[in-house]
């Protein structure tokens, strides 16, 4: 039986897309159940290893995305125009299993909206989680409740934004860091 | 400088400021900054195959209180940068500073928000190595550049300049 069979029958509903790219499997679960998604496979699946957990900003890709879907309209007028959903969120955050049983690796995403940008912590899972979690709330402001030390990782404290969201500048904003030290 | 030592006691004929300036010369401390991969270059440099202390930079120094040239090698973040400053006001005078590799001299590649775009912006640079990283040569002849600079020192008129007597 394969992989995908496998988290399908474990999560049952709780999968809600699977993506199959170049050997890689990554399934789509949603945002509030993600702690008890990543418990399930990790005591029955054996992923017993999360290598990383990351955010990505899709607001750029959606956008390219729309654009080429408009173009292409344009094109080829008589077709039926397509059912517009609600635009898809904006975030969305990745874990990345890896069982060290098996050798078999599983991307778990969730989508998470600009507006609400709370993810539950799977610290409690795995101690790993720490920093990968900082550093997703340092460079998204994604926030994740449970965390017991959510601050910023890479950057200083007082910086102002999240910069690795695409509306950041590269070049940033003109940030400094300045620290009074007593002489 | 004029120096003989004939048979016996011998004598030495110089200027004050001469006999300071070959000591400082011939003794260019190193603080080595390395935080990045010019860092690896400049220990080459240290190391035995080129052998930067056959120029007087013999021990380098990890405190930088007891320092003179601090060496720059590798990217600055803007995070870092007071720690940076810090420990560059902790050197004792005189002190000089070489600047090795792009990433110091002007950010590098590192156009971002997370760089400082080179260290001149906090610290006043003696020399500057380009390079992405600087050959060890690169950072040898930037030790020679330091020596040359400071055989041209006033040191004692300087001095006097800072308490305000003579000039
Ligand atoms: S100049 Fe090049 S080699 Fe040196 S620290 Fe920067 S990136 Fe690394």
């Amino acid at each position: 039986m394969g992989l995908k069979e496998d988290v399908q029958n474990t999560l049952g509903e709780l999968a809600l897309d699977f993506l199959e790219c170049q050997g890689d499997l990554s399934v789509t679960v949603p945002k509030d159940k993600i702690v008890e998604v990543l418990t399930k496979l990790r005591d029955n699946l054996g992923f017993n290893f999360l290598s990383d957990v990351f955010g990505v900003d899709n607001s750029v890709f959606y956008e390219k995305l729309a654009k080429a879907k408009a173009k292409k309209k344009k094109g080829e007028e008589d077709k039926e125009e397509e059912p517009q959903g609600p635009p898809p969120p904006r975030f969305e955050v990745v874990y990345l299993l890896l069982s060290l049983e098996t050798n078999k690796r599983l991307a778990v995403k969730i989508q998470v909206p600009e507006d609400d940008l709370v993810v539950d912590s799977v610290t409690c899972l795995w101690k790993a989680a720490d920093w990968p979690e900082r550093e997703t709330f340092d460079m998204f402001g994604i926030r994740f409740k449970g965390h017991h030390n959510l601050k910023r990782l890479l950057m200083w404290d007082e910086f102002p934004a999240h910069p690795l969201r695409k509306d950041y500048p590269l070049e940033g904003q003109g940030e400094e860091r300045i620290l009074e030290y007593n002489d | 400088m004029a120096f003989q030592a004939y048979g016996g006691e011998g004598w030495l004929l110089t200027k004050l400021e001469q006999l300071i300036n070959w000591g400082r010369k011939r003794s260019p401390w190193p603080l080595p900054y390395g935080t990045a991969c010019c860092g690896i270059e400049m220990m080459a440099a240290l190391a035995s195959g080129y052998d930067l202390a056959r120029f007087g930079a013999e021990r380098p120094s990890f405190s930088p209180r007891q320092a003179d040239v601090l060496i720059q090698a590798g990217t600055i973040t803007k995070k870092m940068v007071p720690i940076f400053k810090r420990i560059y006001d902790q050197m004792a005078e005189p002190k000089w500073v070489i600047s090795m590799g792009a990433c110091a001299c002007s950010g590098g590649v590192f156009r971002t928000y997370s760089t400082l775009q080179g260290i001149d912006l906090v610290v006043p640079v003696d020399v500057y190595v380009p390079g992405c990283p600087p050959r060890p040569e690169g950072l040898i002849y930037a030790l020679i550049k330091i020596m040359e600079k400071i055989e041209k020192d006033h040191p004692l008129r300087k001095k006097a300049a800072e308490i305000g007597i003579g000039g």
